[in-house]
């Protein structure tokens, strides 16, 4: 039981990562490899504050949060003046930086010796310790998540990030600010993602680089890609599909360096059937070729 | 500024060159207030190059453009937009998987909603997409389209869609319309329809410029003609005078 509501749990992380990736990739058209980044700032920036300077855990999500919006004004300026591959390759780029962060600022993150301890969030008066209240948080939070994307894509500014996906000449023509809206809807994926990775390092009480590779963020994007971009239900079919995977995997019975193997092969497989049958993703709308 | 207040958009040594190749040559011109200005050629003669960097959408390589005494020369293409200078494109631009009514609706200006903590907390967007709606409404009437406004832009004709792109002009409050191509390749009958719409739109005291191929049409509709060749301004005046010079039929025809 306590198994299952694991993966549960990692399944709504998750749920919250995709989400976050969705509202940029699948709804506005910008492919980003840098989610695993701001999931990483989340994560060491609400771990540093909670352990160094035992701030509660709301006020380290939320510091989380506001750095992961900051860096991405940083990021997003001068990148998002960059058109399709050229952008793609920046965020790439931006990833790299990060980690390299992560994984040499020894004096601030302890670099690979990563930062153990992280104490079990206390909401208010609710200390969440149990698998079970870690899943209603987490829960929650992918509901919030939701909530935003849905707010977002349903109002005239969703309208105006559709155009831009579509054809931002004719958004552009029609008098958009399309840079405002980019950067814009980047800072909100990126505090989406930061949220993610706060609850993450929560829930597993250490953190290491290792979580917030440039493999993370493609894990991500094959989520977003086999759930089905730009669709309501594609983010959690997605995510909670590939975190099953490699537990079901296990049962199997392989020795364990086949699995690991075996499951990269498998992600890999997944994604080219996917792009060849069914580019719009398992409950996607639209593909993400024009 | 001019006598009547109302701001004309002007061009003064216009150049653009592609490859070694003079696109735009020195490109001079003052546009009038109100009136259907027809800007012919033949292909390559600079037309659509004219209209990009009067819209913001290429970087001219020296010369100024204005509207009235506010120079648009840098400016990015949205905030010529917001100026009232609406566009259209020959590769008709529109988003092809969403109802007729969506697009026009993207086109309406200073939407409150489109900011993301409005966005957000919906403070006054039911209200304000009510009357976008109407707005909307009005527009797709105006060009004939009010019964396929439900239907995705991508399923209506050739023609059809060439009137969605000017209600989206019209939606997005455009005083000075450029439109580029807009009876070219058009059914004749609806032809005759789009050019009755522009001499409205012209006696509402719009300017509308056409880059048109289809000369027929330039001879009915245009006040104003203006010919260019090799980058450059060659003739311009009223049609029934520069349509008729040897020099400008040879010029189009070879």
């Amino acid at each position: 039981m306590e198994y299952l509501l694991h993966i549960l749990v990692l399944g709504a992380v998750y749920t919250v990562l995709t989400v976050s990736l969705d509202l940029l990739a699948g709804r506005t058209g910008l492919l980003s490899i840098a989610q695993a980044a701001f999931y990483g700032i989340g994560a060491y920036t609400s771990a540093l504050l909670v352990t160094q300077v035992e701030a509660p855990f709301l006020v380290g999500l939320l510091a989380g949060v506001a750095v992961a919006v900051l860096i991405s004004f940083i990021v997003s300026l001068p990148s998002l003046r960059l058109h399709d591959d050229y952008f793609v390759i920046a965020t790439f780029g931006f990833q790299m930086i990060l980690f390299s962060i992560f994984n040499n600022w020894i004096g601030l993150t302890r670099g690979p010796m990563g930062i153990p301890g992280i104490p079990q969030p206390v909401i208010l008066r609710w200390r969440v310790d149990t698998h079970l209240e870690f899943l209603v948080l987490a829960i929650v939070l992918a509901c919030f998540a939701y909530l935003v994307v849905w707010r977002i894509t349903s109002s005239p500014f969703g309208r105006a990030l559709h155009a831009i996906r579509e054809d931002e000449v004719f958004a552009k023509a029609l008098g958009k600010n399309t840079l405002r809206f980019k950067v814009t809807v980047f800072a909100v994926s990126a505090a989406l993602a930061a949220m993610a990775g706060s609850l993450y390092a929560h829930y597993i009480t250490y953190i290491d680089p290792t979580s917030f590779t440039v493999m993370e963020s493609i894990l991500v994007i094959s989520m977003v890609i086999i759930g089905g971009a730009g669709s309501l239900w594609g983010p959690l079919v997605g995510a909670v599909l590939l975190v099953t995977l490699p537990e079901a995997l296990r049962f199997v019975g392989l020795p364990s360096a086949v699995a690991a193997n075996l499951r990269q092969i498998i992600y890999g497989s997944l994604l080219v059937i996917m792009m060849m049958f069914r580019p719009r993703g398992l409950v996607g709308k639209y593909g993400f070729s024009k | 500024m001019t006598s009547d207040g109302i701001p004309r958009l002007r061009c003064e040594g216009l150049r653009k060159c592609f490859d070694g190749t003079h696109a735009l040559h020195d490109v001079r011109l003052e546009l009038p207030s109100a009136g259907i200005v027809a800007i012919i050629g033949p292909n390559g003669a600079g037309k659509t190059t004219l209209l990009n960097v009067l819209t913001g959408f290429l970087r001219a390589d020296a010369g100024q453009v204005f509207l009235g005494d506010l120079e648009l020369t840098r400016m990015a293409p949205h905030k010529i937009s917001r100026l009232g200078i609406a566009r259209t494109f020959q590769d008709l631009r529109l988003i092809l998987q969403v109802p007729a009514r969506e697009n026009v609706l993207l086109a309406r200006p200073n939407q409150k909603g489109e900011r993301l903590l409005t966005a957000l907390f919906r403070f006054g967007v039911p209200q304000e997409e009510v009357r976008n709606r109407e707005e909307a409404t009005r527009w797709l009437r105006f060009v004939g389209l009010e019964e396929k406004a439900n239907e995705a832009a991508g399923e209506l004709s050739y023609g059809q869609q060439k009137l969605l792109t000017l209600a989206c002009c019209l939606a997005a409050e455009g005083r000075i319309l450029l439109l580029d191509e807009p009876v070219t390749g058009v059914h004749p009958e609806m032809i005759a329809q789009i050019l009755d719409m522009l001499r409205l739109l012209r006696d509402q005291g719009r300017l509308v410029v056409l880059v048109e191929h289809d000369i027929a049409a330039v001879r009915q509709v245009a006040d104003v003609v203006i010919v260019m060749d090799e980058g450059r301004i060659i003739a311009q005046g009223k049609p029934s005078e520069v349509l008729e010079r040897p020099e400008i039929i040879e010029a189009y025809v070879g």
